[in-house]
């Protein structure tokens, strides 16, 4: 591990050495000053990234739970609603939806007028389709033989689900589940198109006033990888210590 | 003790149980023959409800089971079940897998789940998770789960089909136990070494029927249907 980790490290310092030169011959003149002049509102940007992605993974999984109860229906009914629900969100892109949540709903109603709140919440209804599909995958990946074993025990229905079948789904389902809230960091960046101040937004900003285009570009890159590579690790190393991620005897390739 | 009368389970056109009548005292080994398909599995999970008969009922204990009654968990706490795959719970130890049920009930005894350990012959493994257990010890803990809500009949469905040749014999030895010591027992199986030696009464299955009936002396000695001494004769 330890070894492992040094020359990762290592390699990404060369990857990014490499980088740097290569930007460095290029004929573009790098100028990264005027995004000083954007500091705070870079900041403001970078804290209403996190917070409109937190708050929307938050209104995800409480949809997405009653998503994934509603695909797990007996009553078909109450399955085609949870169906059609994800087919629709996951079938159409996240920037018509977030279009039609802000300029199609939200701005015809009266006193509506916060664009963040309404752009989380598009978002929140978004990532619900996904995590609703990973609560779902991850109850039904128990298999049916550990629910006839909780059952002949004695176990009633609830019993059987909290101490059998819960723990064993929500395992598989933690992985994913990070992953997911990496999707939805990135995703968020669409929420400048309905005006919500995030990161992208700065940028955008930037370019409009012809200043440091590229540069103001790469900087909300960095500030993506910034949020995005902990939460990536995160999920590696929970990954391990689930043991579910447990490489195998087999090296492919 | 459990008493099936006149029950029949198809599915779609394949037909599980065919008009079923059978009783089984309190103490008796009742070993289940057949082929593949014959409908051995699916009797025994009638017996607690896993599976509900299309006409037909099962009775255990005076008591008609039904799938829709409030009580059938009570019911198959009654009644322990032990499966081909063993279906441990990964996610507890081989002790956390026996205390799961009695420590729902209220009945938080875990020196009875280390004596059940015990008597099956794994109590050094108390403490680990069932991923590092061989097959048979994982069966024999799977028995002791099944006996930790002090059951009174034991459902056996094919408990050492799925197990190395080598690991049948420490599952069988514990079975025997349990049926010295008084157990009622249901047990399929295609271990005939085992019917010969511990059963009361042995039956023959084909496509959903009892065929035949009879002590284990009698029905490996002298079979009486066709059907029986075909069967009889590729096993054995
Ligand atoms: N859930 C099910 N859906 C459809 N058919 C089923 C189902 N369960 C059992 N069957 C069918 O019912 C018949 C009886 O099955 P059962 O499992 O009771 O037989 P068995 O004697 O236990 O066989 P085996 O020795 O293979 O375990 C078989 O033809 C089987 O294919
Ligand atoms: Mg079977």
């Amino acid at each position: 591990m330890g070894r492992e980790f040094a020359t990762r490290v290592g390699l990404t310092v060369l990857f990014l050495a490499a980088l740097t030169a290569a930007f460095a011959r290029s004929p573009y003149e790098f100028d990264f000053s005027p995004i000083w002049a954007f500091r705070v509102r870079f900041v403001k940007g970078f804290l209403c990234t996190i917070g409109a992605t937190a708050l929307a993974y938050v209104v995800g999984l409480a949809l997405g739970v009653l998503v994934a109860i509603a695909r797990l229906s007996k009553n078909i009914f109450i399955r085609h609603i949870g169906d059609f629900y994800v087919e629709v969100v996951r079938g159409t892109p996240f920037i018509v939806q977030v279009a039609i949540a802000w300029w199609g709903i939200a701005s015809q109603i009266e006193g509506v007028e916060s664009r963040f709140i309404v752009g989380t919440l598009a978002l929140g209804v978004f990532a619900a389709a996904y995590m609703g599909e990973i609560l779902r995958a991850g109850i039904e990946s128990v298999e049916r033989g550990q629910f006839e074993a909780a059952v002949s025990l004695g176990l009633d229905r609830r019993q059987t689900l909290q101490y059998v079948v819960f723990p064993q789904a929500i395992k598989r389902m933690i992985p994913p589940m990070t992953g997911e809230l990496i999707a939805l960091t990135k995703e968020s960046s669409l929420l400048f198109t309905i005006g919500v101040v995030e990161m992208m937004s700065v940028a955008k900003d930037m370019k409009a006033k012809d200043l440091a285009t590229l540069e103001a570009l790469i900087f909300v890159a960095v500030l993506y990888l910034v949020i995005t590579i902990p939460l990536s690790l995160l999920a590696r190393r929970l990954e391990r210590k689930l043991g579910e991620g447990r490489r195998s005897g087999v090296d492919l390739l | 003790m459990i008493e099936f009368k006149g029950v029949s389970k198809r599915y779609g056109e394949v037909v599980a149980l065919e008009d079923v009548d059978l009783v089984i005292d309190k103490g008796e080994v009742v070993v289940l023959i057949g082929p593949s398909g014959s409908g051995k599995s699916t009797l025994l999970r009638c017996v607690n409800a896993l599976e509900t008969p299309d006409t037909g009922t099962v009775t255990f204990d005076n008591r008609v089971v039904q799938r829709t009654d409030g009580d059938v968990s009570e019911l198959r706490a009654q009644v322990g079940m032990v499966f081909q795959h063993f279906h441990l719970f990964p996610h507890l130890t081989a002790l956390g897998n026996v205390m799961l049920a009695p420590r729902l009930a209220r009945e938080r005894d875990e020196a009875h789940a280390r004596a059940l350990l015990e008597r099956v012959g794994v109590a050094d493994k108390a403490d680990v998770y069932p991923d590092t257990l061989s097959g048979g010890q994982k069966q024999r803990v799977a028995i002791a789960r099944a006996l930790a809500m002090r059951p009174k009949a034991m459902l056996f469905d094919e408990p050492t089909s799925a197990l190395d040749p080598e690991m049948v014999g420490e599952v069988l030895a514990v079975m025997r136990q349990l049926a010295g010591e008084g157990m009622t027992m249901l047990v399929a199986t295609h271990e005939m070494g085992f019917a010969r030696e511990v059963a009361h009464r042995v039956v023959f299955m084909d496509g959903g029927r009892l065929v035949e009936i009879a002590p284990p002396d009698e029905i490996f000695s002298n079979p009486q249907r066709k059907r029986t001494q075909a069967f009889l004769s590729k096993v054995l």
